[in-house]
């Protein structure tokens, strides 16, 4: 009897936090389904008198299709160079004496732990200076730069778990270095490389400040800062707003839903590295 | 460390020497340049003409650069504190594996996946007079700092509440058993047995705090750009505002470089630590 008391306890408490969590979502999402003139005439705390897409309609139309393009464009070569370089970089630093290896790999993840505020002016001159400025190559190159250190450190510690006597085998049957990155540990390291790939995409899609500093016309703004322009544009258009939330929410939501176990172990693991 | 691979195929050095050039590039030579920039006078148009000391010489008599450093403070406090303290109860509470617990879980970590951008425009649907609020205390500069502080918060605890699990889950259930044997009540457990077993958890929630909390710029820059009269201001705010919008290059730089400073400490403590592990 004691322990049923005490579920149904747990459940109240724990339920009531959740619906406390999930209530601005809802009410979000809610917004974002009313009419304009709905929420003008009656204010936003009503009980919703109307139901459309309008708003949905709004924010895709004014500059969030063109905006979510340009996320797909920046955030899928960014998470693909970040990731091949930094597995590269782990494979020779976990399974190789490289002299220094400690040190680099130190170095690199000190690179990712600096605020990033000590790098916004020389990375925005440096990319005036390059002639790349107001692109989404410097948005890219910039945000690869950032997050090598990361993916490097929690690659490498993974790489060097793996048993010796795989890459020992593959060595006696004469494969190279490369092939036995390329046939072997790559493919080991899968669960590792979904784990980043699903928190680097979150990390590269949600990015506002490296896309403020680098970039400036809104015709090449990712759904992040045009998300803030659309707030501009709309003062107090509350469903339009809503819905270029909501908009901006799909894809790390479901990226998420899809990796979900990744996406968890992943955020652990970097941080109780 | 696989000792039997000790000679190095010089293709190897390439693995390692392009990111290396990349992060060095876009990163460690940015840094450099940024530390200099600190020690001058610098418009981006005209050359930097060097000033020594002179910008952190201006802090002193900066007001809005004292309040950044109190709502730093604030922020380090309240938002660190708040979503350490909720991030581990929530934890501890959700713990157990049982019916309904990853229901309960997933909706305390879905706003992690939402940027800080969405995140500031859903609270400001909400903070919307007319709504929960008669006139909305974002633009109340006694109460800014704290109506942005909410939905950062709101996003934050279920980021360390993950961690908190991560460690929970490491913790030997034979302990708890043995206690339970021994009549120990729910919060000896926890103040016996989980608290010391989550030492090293807890050291990497507070680095992640101090780095999170020092570079928090998002949601304050989304719903206030540091405003009603820089009563939001956080450093990071102020710094991207003093560099991109009033084109004082060499202050910002110093503003950064007091940033830098302050998450110095932290740096160092989470390098050693994974020094050691490796």
């Amino acid at each position: 009897m004691r322990s049923s008391t005490s579920g149904r306890l747990f459940h109240a408490v724990a339920g009531t936090i959740s619906v406390l969590w999930l209530l601005p979502i809802a009410a979000v999402i809610i917004t974002a389904l009313r009419s304009f003139d709905d929420i003008a005439a009656n204010g936003l705390a009503a009980v919703p008198q109307s139901f459309t897409f309008a708003g949905f309609g709004d924010a895709w139309t004014n500059g969030g299709a063109g905006a979510m393009w340009n996320s797909v464009l920046v955030t899928v070569p960014t998470v693909f160079l970040s990731l091949a370089l930094s597995s590269a970089a782990a494979y020779a630093l976990s399974r190789f004496e490289i002299p220094g290896r400690r040190t680099i790999i130190l170095l690199m993840l000190a690179g990712n732990l600096l605020p990033p505020q000590i790098l916004l002016v020389p990375v925005s001159k440096l990319t005036e200076l390059l002639g790349i400025y107001d692109t989404l190559i410097a948005l890219i190159v910039v945000q690869v730069g950032f997050g090598l250190g990361f993916y490097t450190f929690v690659l490498q510690g993974f790489m060097r778990a793996m048993p010796n006597e795989v890459q020992e085998a593959a060595t006696i049957d004469g494969a190279g270095p490369v092939q036995i990155f390329w046939r072997i540990v790559l493919p080991m390291t899968r669960p590792a490389l979904a784990a980043l790939a699903a928190l680097a995409f979150t990390w590269i899609f949600n990015d506002l400040l490296w896309a403020i500093t680098v970039l400036r016309s809104s015709s090449v703004m990712p759904v992040t800062p045009a998300l803030l322009a659309l707030q501009g544009q709309y003062v107090s258009n509350w469903n339009v707003i809503a819905a270029g939330s909501v908009i901006a929410a799909v894809p790390t939501v479901a990226v998420f839903l899809r990796f979900q176990r990744h996406f968890i172990s992943g955020l652990a693991v970097g941080a109780v590295k | 460390m696989p000792r039997s691979l000790s000679r190095v195929p010089p293709i190897l050095l390439l693995f390692v020497l392009v990111p290396l050039l990349v992060e060095g590039f876009w990163v460690f030579w940015p840094a450099l340049q940024g530390f200099w920039l600190a020690l001058t006078n610098w418009d981006g148009v005209s050359p930097p003409q060097f000033v020594g000391l002179d910008n952190y010489a201006r802090m002193i008599d900066d007001p809005v650069f004292h309040t950044a450093v109190t709502n730093t403070a604030i922020w380090l406090v309240l938002f660190g504190g708040l979503s350490a303290v909720g991030g581990l109860g929530m934890a501890v509470l959700l713990q157990k594996e049982r019916r309904g617990v990853g229901f309960y879980r997933a909706a305390l970590f879905v706003p992690v996946v939402f940027s800080l951008v969405a995140t500031s425009l859903i609270w400001q649907v909400l903070y919307q007079p007319g709504g929960i609020f008669d006139s909305s205390p974002l633009a109340d500069p006694d109460t800014a700092i704290y109506a942005v502080l909410v939905p950062a918060l709101w996003r934050q605890v279920g980021y360390v509440m993950v961690l908190y699990l991560a460690g929970l889950k490491g913790i030997d259930p034979g302990l708890y058993e043995a206690a339970t044997l021994d009549g120990a009540t729910a919060w000896q457990k926890f103040r016996h047995i989980t608290w010391p077993q989550l030492s090293s958890v807890n050291s990497v929630v507070l680095s992640v705090i101090v780095i999170d909390s020092l570079r928090s710029f998002d949601v304050v820059w989304s719903m206030t750009r540091g405003g009603p009269y820089h009563s939001s201001e956080l450093l990071s705010t102020y710094m991207y505002s003093t560099a991109f919008q009033s084109l004082k290059l060499g202050y910002a730089s110093a503003l950064a470089v007091v940033i830098f400073v302050l998450a110095f400490g932290v740096i160092v403590t989470y390098l050693v630590r994974a020094f050691r592990e490796n």
